[in-house]
């Protein structure tokens, strides 16, 4: 991938991520950050083909201290949003 | 195969994007969440597809010690430790890009032939960026955790230093691109490091919201230049994607406090010591009530605005608030919750723990709603918040806080404050409604208090 090319991504998704999140309402902050902060653990991709790339012994470990971290931040990015919103799940359904 | 990799990574990206906006409405949250994961596993299941890894045993260690990690902070935390929990992550993702970007930088100058410059580059970028969000989600947890206090760090010396390692580490990612050796990448890591500490540390407690946004834009922006480093599509897209929406709620939480974010980031609240002294606010001023007295106010009250704060949370005594909710609305009472968007200590977060407790999301308003109706408001409760009702925010030109949008609780008929004491705020000044004419205080812990109130209202 060129440097240009790359560098269209980059800015039209920064003008996707505003459209799609310009209207958020209050009650939905919290979960929006943990679930966004989980989907920024994508560096995981990154963390995998560093510590499977087998250069250097350096970089494996530097690679699978990466991996670990970043599966932290996903795993428990994503579930303790899902947990969140369980919380707002069920409280409408008991007023319905 | 390179082909079919790219496609996956596409279908990834897609997953991200619906994903994000299914997240921002409250109906399809859920599932946006949902998308978001799968999102993820589709791109990791891609990526172990692809031929260049050679290694899996590390990839699973890693993959299953991460897993289980995640798993047990995320089943465990408590609602109310929500803001520290994602501020760590956000560290920890802050620190799997800088070793990214370490690891690629040093594969990358062993093979002087493929190193670009916009490669490179971006590699510094990385660890730039990557250091600077974990050393400040640190910084932030370690607050929010209260291992130590944020005031303490309000020397403008501490600032200057965060520019001048900010400068520097600026100078050596021009460096590591312009003369690329191990020796120049360590040196950045280090500095920048420590310009994350030092950007963090002086930020006053009542700004932590802000921070916490601050961050969370960073750990994308950092994911994204990994994307640029490895010449990955979607690294890129969900990098910069989680980046926007950081900004996004960033701007949110600076406009709820009437300031920009170079005000937070680098103007010290407590030097100019305005505010006043709280021996001459309070002293002899303050009214100390009783449950009784509050439950007989309470007994005739027509409408009724609950502001609840940090400390309310910190009590657990959001159960018994709703309990209090009901025994209102019984006796025929209007009662609403008026929300401050910075009340609590992450964007959002009083809304999660008041759900927690099943409060029905209509009772709560926000600021701009219920502060029209506040001096047709018979009595406000306010538990455990401080800053945000604070009228020198108003008043006094000279207060760390001044311009900031309150909750304009004070224009009520009554106010009654549940406080273990009249210590400060998070802003570290004293509040002139704890001594106002119309104010009943009710010293004790939050959930005790509301009980005794509500036993007092059942016996009236």
């Amino acid at each position: 991938m060129t440097f240009l090319i790359a560098l269209t991504l980059f800015v039209l998704a920064i003008f996707l991520g505003v459209e799609l999140i310009s209207k958020v309402p209050p009650t939905l902050h919290t979960p929006l950050m943990s679930g966004s902060n989980a989907i920024s653990g994508i560096t995981l991709i990154g963390a995998l083909v560093a510590a499977g790339a087998d250069h250097s012994l350096l970089t494996t470990i530097l690679g699978f201290g990466a991996v670990v971290l970043a599966t932290i931040n996903v795993v428990g990015g994503f579930l303790v949003t899902h947990r969140m919103l369980g919380m707002f799940g069920s409280n409408r359904k008991r007023q319905s | 195969m390179t082909s079919l990799i790219q496609l996956g990574y596409l279908a990834s990206a897609i997953l991200f994007i619906l994903g994000l906006k299914a997240l921002a409405r409250p109906r399809t949250a859920v599932r946006g969440n949902l998308l978001g994961s799968a999102g993820m596993l589709l791109a990791v299941v891609v990526t172990l597809a692809d031929q260049n890894i050679l290694t899996y045993t590390y990839l699973a260690v890693g993959l299953a010690l991460g897993a289980i990690i995640g798993t047990i902070l995320a089943v465990r935390v408590q609602m109310t430790g929500m803001p520290q929990l994602v501020a760590l992550f956000n560290g920890f993702g802050g620190l799997a890009s800088l070793l990214v970007g370490a690891a690629s930088y040093l594969e990358l100058i062993d093979r002087p032939e493929a190193i670009g410059n916009d490669t490179a580059a971006a590699a510094g970028f990385t660890l730039l960026i990557g250091a600077v969000t974990f050393t400040g989600s640190l910084v932030a947890f370690g607050k929010l955790q209260e291992i130590f206090n944020g005031d303490s760090f309000q020397d403008q010396g501490i600032r200057v230093f965060a520019v001048v390692s900010l400068v520097l580490a600026v100078g050596l990612a021009v460096a590591v691109v312009l003369s690329p050796s191990p020796l120049w990448m360590w040196a950045l890591i280090a500095i920048a490091l420590l310009a994350g500490i030092a950007l963090v540390a002086p930020i006053g407690g009542a700004d932590t919201p802000v921070v916490i946004a601050l961050l969370n834009s960073f750990s994308g922006l950092a994911a994204a230049t990994t994307g640029f480093v490895l010449g990955n599509s979607v690294l890129i897209i969900a990098g910069s994607m989680v980046g926007a929406s950081g900004l996004i709620l960033t701007q949110i939480m600076c406009k709820a406090m009437n300031r920009t974010l170079f005000n937070v980031m680098f103007s010290s609240a407590a030097v100019a010591g305005g505010g006043g002294d709280s021996d001459d606010i309070y002293t002899g001023k303050v009214t100390s009530s009783s449950a009784d007295e509050v439950a007989l106010i309470l007994d005739t009250a027509q409408s009724v605005a609950i502001i609840p704060g940090y400390g309310m949370a910190v009590a657990q005594a959001q159960h018994a608030v709703r309990d209090l909710t009901r025994a209102l609305e019984e006796r025929g009472a209007d009662v609403v919750f008026a929300i401050h968007p910075v009340a609590g200590r992450m964007p959002g977060h009083m809304n999660v723990l008041l759900a927690e407790a099943e409060v029905p999301y209509e009772q709560l308003k926000e600021m701009e709603h219920v502060n029209p109706q506040f001096d047709q408001t018979d009595v406000s409760i306010i538990i455990g918040a401080n800053d945000v009702v604070n009228p020198s925010a108003r008043q006094d030109p000279t207060s760390p806080i001044a311009g900031m949008p309150i909750l304009d609780a004070d224009k009520s008929r009554t106010v009654v404050v549940i406080k273990r004491s009249l210590s400060h705020g998070f802003a570290g000044i004293p509040n002139p409604l704890f001594a106002a004419d119309n104010t009943l205080m009710l010293f004790g812990d939050g959930k005790a208090a509301v009980e005794d109130i509500n036993r007092a209202l059942a016996e009236i």
